[in-house]
C-alpha cells in the first residue's frame, strides 16, 4: 500500500463530498418532482414538501388518467416511439446489412453518403419547404419517415454484422437462398445484442423529440406530450391562463395545476429512467466504436 | 446467371436502394433550398421558377440589429460554454481519484441522466425550483429568511447568460465526463507504476499522466466547439427557457432564424441567415484545425 500524503488525505475527503454534492444536485430535483406529484395537492400548493410526500395520495395521476386531454398525447407518443422505432430498426438493418455485401453495387459511396449526413444540416427553413413540398406537414409521417435513417444507428448495425462468421451466410448461398432469407434467418437472429441497443437508442429519441412537433405540426391531434408540457410551463411561466390543461385542471378542483405539471413530468421521465441503466452502459460502447469507426 | 441476379444482387439492391433514397430525400435534397436565400420565395411555384434577387438578402443582413443582437448572444453564450469545457475534464480527473468503485459507478451513473432527458424536461425541472409563484429554490430561501421577496431567477436577463450556462453544465457535465473517462482507461498503466517508482505524489500523477492523457480528446472536443461558436446553446436550450423579460439574452440565431422565418413567413431571409451561419461555421471549424495542426500537431480533419 503506497502512503499518502497528509495533503492528499484533505484533497480526497474534500472531492468525497464535492461528488456527493454533485450526485446530490442531480437527482434530488427529480426526487422533489415526484413526492410532489405524490403528495395531496391541496397540502403543497404554494409550500412544498422537501423530503418526504405530504399525505401521500396518487389524486394526480388518477385525474390524469380520468383527462380526456391527455389520452391524445399519450397515445400519439407511444404510437411514434413504437412505429418510429420498429421502423427505425428495419430501415437501418437492411440499409446497413446490404452495405456489408460485397455483389451491392455502389456500395462504398452508399456508405460514405449515409455517414455524411452526420455534419450535414441544410438549416430549418430548406428542411421545411422540403417537408411542405412532400405534404407531410402536419401528418403522423413527418414523426417517422424523415428520421427513419440514422448514421449513427447505421454505423453500429453495419460494424457488428461485419464481425458476424461468414460461412453460415455463404452456406446458404450457396444452397440457393436468397439475400432476403440470409438477412432474417441468419443475419438478425445473431445480431439480437446490438438490435436490442439501437431499440433503447431509438425509443428514446422518439419519445424525447419534440422539434418535429414544434415546426411540423400544428394540428391539435397531433400534439406529443412533450411538447404539452412545454406548452403547459408556458401558460403557467406567461401567466396566459388560457391553456386548455390549465382549464381542465381548474375543472377539477381536487388537484392543482402545478401538482398537474410535476405529475406530467414524472411521467415522461418515467420511461428514460426504466432503460437508463442499459441506455448508459450501451452509449459508452457505441461512443467507443463510433470514436474507433469516425 | 438470372438466378444469381434473384437471389443475390435483387434482394441487396431491394434492401438498399429504398432506404438510400430516403437519405437522399431528406438529407442532400434540402441543399438545394440554399438558392432560396438569393430568391424572394414564395411558396407554391417550383424553386427554379422563384424571382432571383442576387445577394440581397446577405446584405440585409449586415443592416438588421435584431440579427446583431441575436449574433452577440450567440457569441457571447458560445464563449462561456468555451470556457466551461474543461469542466469535464475537471470531473473525470476528480472520480478517477475515488477508489471506492461503487461511489465512482454511483456519481457517474447518478450525473449523467440528465443528457438523456429532454430540454422540456430540463425546463419543468428547473421552474420547479426557481419559477417565483412556486419555486421551491425561492420557498427555501423565505423559509430560511435569507431573502424577503422572491426572485424571478428565470426572468432575470442580468443573469440570463450565466444562467443557461449554469443550466447546460448541469444537463452535460455528467455525460461529458464519461468520454474523458473513456481516455483515462486508455492510458498505459505502466507510465502511473513508473512515476510511483520514481517518488511521484497523486498530485503529479493527475497533473503529469491523466491530463495530457485527456488531452488529445479535450482538443478535439474544442475545435468542434469553436465550429459550433454560432450554435450559442443551440435552439432547444433557449427555445425553452426563452420568455420576454429575457430574450434581449437568450435569442440566439437559431431562435432568430425560427422567429424570422417559421413565425413571420420570410423564409429567404431566414434561408440566407441559415446559409451564413452553415458556411460561417465550417470556415471556423477548418481554421481552428488549422492552428491546432500548427500548434500541437494534432488535427481533426
Amino acid at each position: 500500500m503506497m502512503k499518502e500524503s497528509a495533503s492528499y488525505r484533505v484533497f480526497s475527503a474534500f472531492n468525497y463530498i464535492a461528488l456527493g454534492l454533485l450526485a446530490l444536485v442531480t437527482c434530488y430535483p427529480f426526487y422533489f418532482i415526484l413526492i410532489y406529484s405524490l403528495s395531496d395537492p391541496a397540502l403543497v400548493v404554494g409550500n412544498p414538501s422537501f423530503l418526504l410526500p405530504r399525505d401521500f395520495s396518487l389524486v394526480n395521476y388518477i385525474e390524469i388518467f380520468k383527462k380526456n386531454d391527455l389520452t391524445g398525447p399519450v397515445t400519439i407518443s407511444l404510437g411514434r416511439t413504437v412505429f418510429g422505432t420498429l421502423l427505425t430498426l428495419i430501415g437501418c438493418a437492411m440499409l446497413a446489412f446490404g452495405l456489408t455485401k460485397k455483389a451491392t453495387p455502389l456500395r462504398k459511396p452508399m456508405y460514405i453518403t449515409v455517414v455524411m449526413t452526420m455534419y450535414i444540416n441544410a438549416g430549418l427553413i430548406p428542411n421545411y419547404i422540403l417537408m411542405y413540398e412532400l405534404n407531410l406537414l402536419n401528418t403522423f409521417w413527418i414523426y417517422i419517415i424523415p428520421g427513419m435513417i440514422n448514421a449513427f444507428f447505421l454505423v453500429l448495425i453495419k460494424t457488428y454484422f461485419e464481425q458476424l462468421p461468414p460461412e453460415l451466410e455463404e452456406a446458404a448461398i450457396m444452397e440457393g437462398a436468397s439475400y432476403f432469407t440470409v438477412f432474417w434467418r441468419i443475419a438478425l437472429p445473431l445480431s439480437k445484442p446490438i438490435m436490442a441497443t439501437i431499440t433503447i437508442f431509438a425509443a428514446v429519441g422518439q419519445w424525447n423529440n419534440w422539434m418535429d412537433n414544434l415546426l411540423y405540426n400544428t394540428r391539435q391531434e397531433l400534439m406529443t406530450l412533450q411538447l404539452m408540457l412545454l406548452r403547459f410551463l408556458q401558460s403557467q411561466s406567461y401567466s396566459l391562463r388560457d391553456a386548455a390543461l390549465l382549464q381542465a385542471a381548474q375543472d377539477t378542483l381536487a388537484i392543482t395545476p402545478t401538482s398537474l405539471r410535476m405529475s406530467i413530468t414524472v411521467l415522461v421521465v418515467i420511461p428514460v429512467f426504466l432503460v437508463y441503466p442499459f441506455l448508459q452502459r450501451y452509449f459508452v460502447k457505441g461512443i467507443m466504436i463510433g470514436a474507433v469507426k469516425g | 446467371m438470372r438466378s444469381q441476379f434473384r437471389s443475390v444482387k435483387l434482394p441487396l439492391i431491394l434492401m438498399t436502394v429504398p432506404f438510400f433514397a430516403l437519405v437522399l430525400l431528406f438529407s442532400y435534397v434540402p441543399l438545394f433550398g440554399w438558392l432560396m436565400a438569393f430568391q424572394d420565395y414564395f411558396p407554391g411555384s417550383p424553386i427554379l421558377g422563384q424571382n432571383f434577387v442576387g445577394l440581397r438578402h446577405f446584405e440585409r443582413i449586415l443592416a438588421d440589429e435584431q440579427f446583431m443582437l441575436a449574433l452577440r448572444n450567440t457569441l457571447v453564450l458560445s464563449f462561456l460554454s468555451l470556457i466551461t469545457s474543461p469542466a469535464p475534464m475537471l470531473l473525470a480527473l476528480l472520480l478517477n481519484e475515488i477508489r471506492k468503485l461503487w461511489f465512482r459507478k454511483f456519481v457517474q451513473t447518478v450525473s449523467s441522466f440528465p443528457n438523456f432527458i429532454s430540454w422540456i424536461i430540463v425546463y419543468s425541472i428547473f421552474f420547479s425550483f426557481f419559477s417565483i409563484d412556486e419555486g421551491a429554490f425561492n420557498r427555501l430561501l423565505l423559509d430560511l429568511g435569507l431573502i424577503s421577496t422572491p426572485k424571478d431567477v428565470l426572468a432575470d436577463s442580468g443573469f440570463a447568460w450565466y444562467f443557461q450556462t449554469l443550466v447546460g453544465m448541469w444537463k452535460g457535465l455528467g455525460w461529458g465526463a464519461i468520454i474523458y473517462l473513456a481516455a483515462l482507461s486508455g492510458i498505459d498503466q505502466e507510465l502511473y507504476e513508473a512515476a510511483r517508482v520514481d517518488g511521484a505524489s497523486r498530485f503529479h500523477e493527475a497533473l503529469h499522466i491523466s491530463l495530457p492523457g485527456m488531452m488529445p480528446t479535450f482538443v478535439v472536443l474544442f475545435i468542434l466547439g469553436i465550429g459550433n461558436l454560432l450554435a450559442g446553446g443551440g435552439f432547444e436550450q433557449m427555445f425553452t427557457f426563452m420568455n420576454p423579460m429575457v430574450m434581449d439574452k437568450l435569442e440566439n440565431l437559431d431562435t432568430y432564424t425560427y422567429k424570422i422565418g417559421l413565425q413571420g413567413l420570410s423564409f429567404s431571409y431566414a434561408t440566407a441567415v441559415g446559409v451564413m451561419k452553415s458556411i460561417v461555421s465550417i470556415l471556423l471549424l477548418i481554421a481552428a484545425n488549422a492552428i491546432s495542426k500548427r500548434v500541437n500537431g494534432r488535427s481533426i480533419l
